[in-house]
């Protein structure tokens, strides 16, 4: 494609053929022990790396798929074939109904909101008033903060006797909820938490695609005499739409996978009512030491992710190169 | 930027036949909005901050003191005494900068070889490498636990930082940088006698600078934040990383010394927040970049 392509087809085009009558011999000889040279240069070069992807991308999945057919405990030497048991006991638990259910309303919940909180800083950001260079990057920060940090920092803003909490809710003459303790509150708490890590990169993606639309568009618009909401709604948003359906796609990836928020604020409780499925995950393979049941989960969480991002591929536009 | 100026003149311009006093409150209520949302992501840090450096008993006396009446440093030395933090920061440093670095060094290799030189099956190879890119770090915990239990490596470094060292998004990243490259320089190289260790050195990463070093931060801050991974991976004490020492530190002395949690999440928080003050540029435009662009 560059150098190399040249280097390759120099010998055989007409219009370089006198530059090579000396050698007409070594001419075609010559690429080839260069080619050998050069594959071994690309195995030197690029085999480690592609080595550890296959062990630690590639074989889980499939390794998966093998445990997920046996009763393995981590310990017994030899893991028993038992079909798909693992899987029909999964879908006739009542408990992992409810913990798809939770799941479900988590991912909703954590990307329909960090979508509209994000695109809603995005429209304000994009109006450029003073200042909001500082804020775009403030709500960027949680994004780049470790989320166990994030998560003790709002275990303590949560605290209904010390913390923030209180602070507001008795300002409006009421007791703060027990936000992490209370089952019906937990949920909703590490939603908030998630939400507020991840708008601020909505924000910012969202902006960057706000500043990449053209500017006459949008002035023809005005022109025609549409008003601020009509230019958004039948002009920005639609253009918008391969960014939201990119952000859709890689924050339900993340939402389904979130672990270190629940494992520092809740631990999948009180009552089971933050166990997400990623932390079912954890709890059948590293507590319980279910392999089976935990593998099978694992399966079932990648074929949903695969999925997803199967739709997103079908449908959003592909501008890599493959060659 | 120049964009987004433009769309500001678009809306004054379309403002322009309204009122005066219109446009003055819409202005107002741009920056109310703006500083509420500044509020919202400061108070948490405020309130991190003013627990770590209040005397004990002030952050458990109400009604609630907005400053402390003498900052003190003794939450630290609690944490300390507490867990050994000292230990988990050399072991997260440890762990950041070996892991990231190796990343970075074999994405820029793999990068290369996919940009620059042939093989057969190169194609199919890189599919591979872009499929990677779609399997959920969550679904390869059990097999990747039990890959590195058969090498022996539970509770070590290697153990930490193995299965974080391939790297797909880089490779990606790079290898879509490195073809962008003007030709001629590395047909120059070429005539000079360069080899391509040199050429990849002296020539294709040094005009590859932001995409390195954005690949580069990005693994850092990866590497600095991971929980899960190393929770599983690691089972005593003086083997855990900062993230890991946190929820340790929570978990044995329980919710009930604010102070003491809040000073160690502000030394796990404020390597990174040093980082992303100095690199946002690259940060910023990396992880947003890589998302518009794709």
């Amino acid at each position: 494609m560059t150098v190399l392509e040249t280097e390759r087809t120099a010998p055989t085009a007409g219009a370089t053929k006198d530059l090579h009558t000396e050698s007409p011999i070594a001419a075609p000889a010559e690429p080839q022990s260069r080619n050998h040279r050069k594959y071994l240069l690309f195995a030197l070069f690029a085999f480690p790396n592609l080595l550890l992807i296959a062990v630690f991308a590639y074989w889980p999945i499939l390794g998966n798929l093998l445990l997920s057919l046996t009763d393995w405990d981590m310990i017994s030497p030899f893991p028993n074939f038992i079909g798909l048991e693992n899987y029909t006991a999964l879908f006739t638990d009542p408990g992992f109904v409810d913990v798809m259910r939770r799941t479900l309303t988590w991912v909703v919940a954590v990307v329909g909101a960090s979508l509209v909180c994000g695109l809603g800083m995005a429209l304000l950001f994009n109006g450029g008033a003073r200042g909001t260079k500082a804020v775009s990057t403030l709500a960027f920060t949680p994004h780049v903060i470790s989320g166990a940090a994030v998560a003790a920092v709002w275990l303590f803003v949560f605290d209904p006797n010390y913390g923030l909490s209180r602070l507001l809710f008795n300002a409006i003459g009421m007791d703060s909820p027990h936000w992490t303790t209370d089952p019906d509150m937990a949920l909703s708490a590490l939603i908030i938490v998630a939400v507020w890590k991840g708008a601020g990169f909505v924000a910012i993606v969202y902006l960057a695609a706000l500043q990449s639309i053209p500017r006459d568009v949008i002035e023809a618009a005005q022109l025609d005499g549409a008003g601020r909401w009509k230019t958004f709604s039948k002009i920005v948003w639609p253009l918008l739409t391969p960014t939201t359906f990119f952000l859709c796609v890689t924050q339900i990836i993340g939402a389904f996978q979130a672990f270190d928020l629940i494992a520092m604020m809740t631990s999948g409780g009180p009552a089971g009512s933050t166990t997400t499925l990623s932390w079912y995950i954890y709890e059948q393979g590293f507590q319980e030491f279910n392999i089976g049941s935990a593998a099978a989960s694992s399966v079932f969480m990648f074929i949903i992710l695969l999925v997803v991002t199967a739709v997103q591929m079908r449908f959003a536009e592909r501008k890599v190169h493959y060659s | 930027m120049s964009a987004l100026a433009s769309l500001t003149r678009e809306t004054t311009t379309a403002a322009g036949g309204r009122p005066p006093a219109k446009r003055r409150k819409r202005h107002l209520a741009s920056y109310l909005l703006l500083g509420l949302i500044a509020l919202v992501f400061l108070v948490p840090a405020y309130w991190m901050v003013l627990a770590a450096i209040k005397p004990n008993d002030e952050i458990y006396q109400w009604p609630f003191t907005p400053w402390p009446s003498e900052p003190t440093t003794e939450n630290f030395s609690a944490a300390l005494a507490a867990a050994p933090f000292d230990q988990f920061f050399m072991n997260s440093l440890l762990v950041t900068t070996v892991g990231a670095t190796v990343k970075v060094a074999l994405a820029a290799l793999t990068a290369y070889a996919f940009a620059f030189l042939p093989f057969p099956g190169k194609k199919w190879l890189f599919l591979g490498v872009l499929g990677a890119l779609m399997v959920p770090g969550h679904v390869t915990l059990l097999l990747n636990y039990s890959t590195i239990s058969n090498l022996g490596l539970i509770n070590t470094y290697a153990g930490i930082i193995l299965p974080g060292l391939g790297s797909a998004f880089g490779t990606f990243l790079l290898r879509q940088h490195f073809m962008g490259l003007p030709k001629e320089v590395l047909e120059a190289a070429e005539l000079d006698g360069a080899g391509h260790l040199r050429k990849l050195w002296s020539f294709v990463l040094p005009m590859s600078k932001p995409a390195v070093i954005t690949v580069a931060l990005i693994a850092v801050i990866d590497e600095w934040n991971d929980f899960i991974w190393p929770l599983l991976v690691t089972n005593t004490l003086d083997m855990r990383t900062m993230p890991i020492g946190l929820m340790f530190l929570k978990q044995s002395e329980g919710l009930d010394d604010w102070g003491m949690i809040m000073a160690a999440t502000l030394m796990i928080v404020l390597p990174m927040l040093l980082l992303f003050l100095f690199a946002q540029k690259y940060i910023i435009n990396g992880m947003a970049g890589a998302a518009v662009r794709r």
